[in-house]
């Protein structure tokens, strides 16, 4: 049970939260909108495996696996990537500058000054941009804060992978803040 | 030097803000709700003091150097205050409300699974309620990102306490709207 009086006990997650103070919903469904569906180089998939790889490292049960189902569903797989993120894709088809980008932003989940020169210039090497350094290092510190979010609550979450899939194809392709069209 | 080609003249989160506007808008309205809206009970005051001590905790000079001068402002113009609560809450001269929700902050700042039960019964029992309890956790969280933002791109962090405390009793005033988050102190700056 949470630690504080829901409104619906029954929303899991950030969705309980969400829904129990939509003053501060309104700019942290935007940013996570803007950050993993608005216009960029990475791909939605690619933001999506950023997010969950954080979470998991942030040991997010709810973030992580809502956002790996997210990176299945953009990625066109099964939901075997939930797991694949959690030993850090060594089976997964990834270029090598998002590995690049997922140091970094490993790096960001232990401190912003765990960053170096040379971890940004091993990912450039890669093919990295300014802009896409940026947005890996502002998607990693938001999961930071997400992640914080929905534990120091004590928010309930659903244990299967499964639990997870609808869930995933609605951030994927409805998005974030937004109504499933009718 | 910055890790990637921010603009020159604005420090910290503002460089990043002119960088990627985009970005800038959700972060600066959490940043308006959370510190600087009214609020039922804590004062900007006691939610200033929250953002700088978890920025302190997580050694990032200019969130903190900037969050301690806005809550000076916001305080009664007391920087020793600040300064007492960031280095020991336990005997800083705040109500024991405050204290019991600094001390969940600082178990956010070292992991969402780190507040306990018992944690949350200190604070209920100081007479937090649960607004206060949810506002305390996702300020600190807030914190854990704008912080990582900040240092985790190499931003320019001056070394000035004078540009801190101005841009401090600015925003005290002002609050967090993007358009004057936008103004510069380069002058200031170039001054020193």
């Amino acid at each position: 049970m949470a630690h504080i009086k829901l409104l619906n006990e029954e929303l899991p997650g950030i969705v309980g939260l969400l829904n129990y103070r939509p003053e501060t919903a309104k700019p942290l469904l935007e940013l996570a909108e803007t950050l993993l569906r608005g216009p960029s180089t990475l791909t939605s998939g690619e933001r999506e495996i950023i997010a969950a790889s954080v979470s998991w490292w942030n040991n997010c049960h709810f973030c992580h696996t809502s956002h790996a189902a997210a990176a299945a569903a953009h990625l066109n797989c099964d939901l075997s990537l939930v797991d694949e993120i959690k030993k850090g894709l060594p089976n997964t088809n990834v270029s090598d500058k998002l590995r690049a980008l997922l140091h970094i932003a490993h790096q960001v989940q232990r401190n912003g000054k765990e960053v170096t020169a040379e971890d940004v210039a091993y990912a450039r090497e890669l093919g990295a941009t300014d802009q896409e350094i940026h947005d890996t290092v502002l998607i990693a510190a938001a999961f930071c804060m997400y992640n914080r979010y929905v534990d120091g609550l004590g928010t309930w979450a659903p244990q299967a992978n499964e639990a997870y899939k609808e869930m995933g194809e609605r951030m994927a392709f409805v998005g974030y803040g937004k109504h499933q069209p009718a | 030097m910055p890790h990637i080609d921010l603009p020159e003249e604005y420090p910290g989160i503002r460089s990043l803000f002119v960088y990627q506007p985009e970005t800038a808008a959700p972060l600066c309205h959490l940043a308006q709700v959370l510190l600087h809206d009214p609020h039922p009970t804590l004062t900007a005051g006691e939610r200033e003091l929250i953002a700088s001590y978890v920025s302190n905790l997580n050694t990032c000079k200019f969130c903190t150097a900037t969050h301690s001068a806005i809550a000076k402002h916001q305080l009664g113009s007391d920087l020793s205050l600040v300064k007492h609560v960031l280095a020991d809450p336990e005997t800083a001269p705040i109500s024991d409300k405050l204290r019991a929700l600094l001390k969940i902050a600082a178990k956010v700042q070292t992991g969402g699974k780190n507040v306990l039960s018992e944690d949350i019964e200190t604070a209920r029992s100081e007479g937090a309620t649960d607004i206060e309890i949810h506002d305390t956790v996702l300020i600190a969280a807030a914190f854990c990102m704008y912080n990582r933002y900040v240092d985790g791109l190499a931003t320019w962090q001056p070394d000035n306490e004078a540009f801190y405390d101005k841009m401090g009793e600015q925003r005290a005033r002002e609050g967090y709207k993007p358009s004057s988050i936008n103004f510069t102190l380069t002058e200031e700056l170039k001054k020193s």
